[in-house]
């Protein structure tokens, strides 16, 4: 009786212990956020806290669906990240100007979405690798043609692939890490039996409290603005304080969640942190180019999907071919 | 309420050789049509409209809850009606009724048949005056109106180009005149002219505006003796709601495309 896993339902039960604590671990901080909003509304009841508390709300939903879908199978984690590529993509899209006669072809761009995840749920690296670049890069501009629609081309050809490589390529690494099997992951280490689900749980946590810490950092201590034109909200004490807790926290975490050696962990720290930064950053950029302030409204006080995982675009890629290069 | 007016005596059918005559008194689907309905709506309607599509909408406290009311909005997209129909609380469903070109949706008979006890339309056939002068366009919607119905209502009489607005026509504006106090909630879409234009069987998914105005009624003082004053009312609450968002538009800069597209490359 004292034996807790068999306790659970037997879906919790196949996951590494260590999975499982950290989803709990994402559910305690969200706990204690909470426990700070309510204090700091109960101290000073003049204060606005809609957007914080909507914000705080929409965290516990994000986290939900989240642990959610890792914890069941990996087919449902991966028709997950598939769904959030789908989301960004369709936000992404209906924020930028297209052609009218492009609409079939954004059609095929939509369709990428599933292919894309194919590759990765039959493991097929190589093709998972090349399929955005390569195929998907080849065939828009054809079908476009095809269509016989050449004014406006280069500009529509251009924004539907950053758009593609953005949403679907980018994003789609976060799933990749899931394949990683844990005997390959383990291989040169000799370290406890971790796996995939461990390294997505370890990007995304820390791509997002990276964002969380950043955020405080540049309004507690913010005075230098790193790129003004941009995002004037950004500053390098935010930057700094956020990636030097980012890493700290990448250090502690490794030995549960990853195979690396400490300096690995400083080094992908570093990596998520900057990373996220410019992921951030880019989006912004996208923003201003055309006039919006939030990319959706699909997660109250946080805006729209793109707003969520701007900093996953970076981090992923980055943080996936550094592990793999390593570890796989 | 007030009294129906007398356009063309007692009520009777029309036949305008369509495929189903229009019917003397407002069509009502049965009880399996309902039944069908929320079927329809439940299975493919809302996972679309959520999944597919996934709407923004905004002041949704401003949509009526009961009936009557007239919904009014601009027109570029089949999937106009079933937004609007998916939006208001599934317990008014039953008592949604679309107004619809007998014309396009009265030609071939399974289309009349799922319009006419599917969907619910009111059918209204466009120009119909002309062929028989004793035809009053408006006498199925006041009667609806007058069982507590909701009905939708795109006063541009067509779908037209995608994101391009024509001219209302006056109709709603005979319709509350007749009925002075029912709302006519003003309510601009956007977007499902991209995922659905006319023309195409092919949705394609895209995030799509719902953004809802506040009510005018047909009995206020100031279009009493001016009823070209409330369809520009309707229109200019529309305008305002449109200029609450910032939308990229199709771009559009070929040469066929003879309609002016606002700058979208900002």
């Amino acid at each position: 009786m004292n034996d807790l896993p068999n306790q659970l339902p037997s879906f919790l039960r196949d996951l590494p212990p260590v999975v499982l604590w950290s989803l709990a671990g994402i559910f305690g901080l969200l706990l204690v956020a909470t426990t700070i909003v309510w204090l700091i509304g109960r101290a000073k009841p003049g204060l606005d806290l809609g957007e914080v508390r909507q914000r705080v709300r929409s965290w516990w939903v994000m986290a939900g669906v989240f642990a959610f879908a890792m914890a069941v199978d990996r087919r449902i984690s991966l028709v997950f990240f598939a769904f959030v590529s789908f989301l960004a993509l369709k936000e992404y899209l209906s924020l930028i100007p297209t052609r009218r006669a492009d609409r079939r072809v954004l059609f095929w761009a939509y369709l990428a979405v599933p292919i894309q995840y194919w590759w990765i749920h039959v493991e097929w690296y190589f093709m998972f690798i090349i399929f955005v670049p390569v195929y998907v890069f080849l065939f828009i501009p054809l079908r476009m043609v095809l269509i016989g629609e050449t004014s406006g081309f280069l500009r529509a050809v251009g924004t539907l692939h950053w758009g593609m490589m953005a949403t679907v390529f980018s994003v789609g690494h976060v799933a990749y890490l899931l394949i990683l099997e844990p005997s390959a992951v383990v291989a040169g280490t000799g370290r406890a039996d971790v796996g995939g689900a461990a390294l997505v749980l370890y990007l995304v946590v820390l791509t997002q409290l990276n964002d969380v810490s950043q955020f405080i950092f540049g309004k507690s201590f913010g005075r230098h603005k790193v790129v003004p034109k941009v995002s004037p909200g950004k500053t390098y004490e935010g930057l700094l304080g956020g990636v030097a807790a980012t890493t700290t926290l990448a250090v502690v975490l490794a030995p549960w969640l990853t195979p690396f050696s400490w300096h690995h962990a400083l080094l992908a720290g570093l990596i998520i942190g900057f990373g996220g930064f410019i992921g951030d950053v880019v989006i912004s950029a996208l923003k201003r180019d055309l006039a919006i302030k939030d990319s959706g409204s699909l997660l109250p006080g946080h805006g729209g999907i793109l707003d969520r995982i701007d900093s996953l675009t970076y981090t992923a890629p980055l943080f996936f071919h550094f592990t793999s290069y390593l570890y796989y | 309420m007030a009294e129906t007016p007398a356009t063309g005596g007692a009520p009777r059918t029309h036949d305008f050789g369509l495929a189903v005559p229009l019917p003397a008194d407002a069509p009502r689907p049965g009880a399996l049509g309902r039944g069908l309905k929320h079927l329809f709506f439940a299975v493919v309607v809302r996972p679309l409209v959520a999944v597919v599509l996934g709407l923004n909408v905004r002041h949704r406290e401003r949509l009526p809850t009961a009936g009557p009311a007239i919904l009014v909005a601009n027109h570029n997209s089949h999937l106009d009606t079933m937004v609007l129909m998916a939006l208001l609380r599934p317990g008014l469903l039953a008592r949604v009724r679309p107004v619809a070109a007998a014309d396009y949706f009265l030609r071939g008979r399974a289309v009349a048949w799922f319009a006419l006890n599917v969907l619910g339309v009111l059918p209204v056939m466009r120009g119909g005056r002309k062929i028989d002068p004793s035809y009053d366009a408006l006498a199925h919607s006041r009667q609806a109106l007058d069982r507590g119905e909701v009905l939708v209502l795109f006063p541009e009489g067509s779908r037209g180009e995608a994101e391009r607005r024509q001219a209302f026509k006056s109709g709603i504006a005979h319709l509350a005149a007749d009925r002075p106090e029912v709302p006519v909630v003003p309510i601009f879409l956007h977007g499902l002219g991209k995922a659905l234009p006319k023309g195409s069987l092919l949705p394609v998914p895209f995030f799509c505006d719902v953004f809802v105005g506040e009510p005018v009624r047909g009995g206020e003082e100031r279009w009493a003796d001016d009823r070209a004053a409330l369809v520009s009312e309707l229109e200019t609450r529309i305008e305002a709601l449109a200029a609450e968002g910032s939308f990229a538009a199709w771009e559009c800069r070929h040469a066929s495309d003879k309609v002016e597209m606002k700058e979208s490359w900002r």
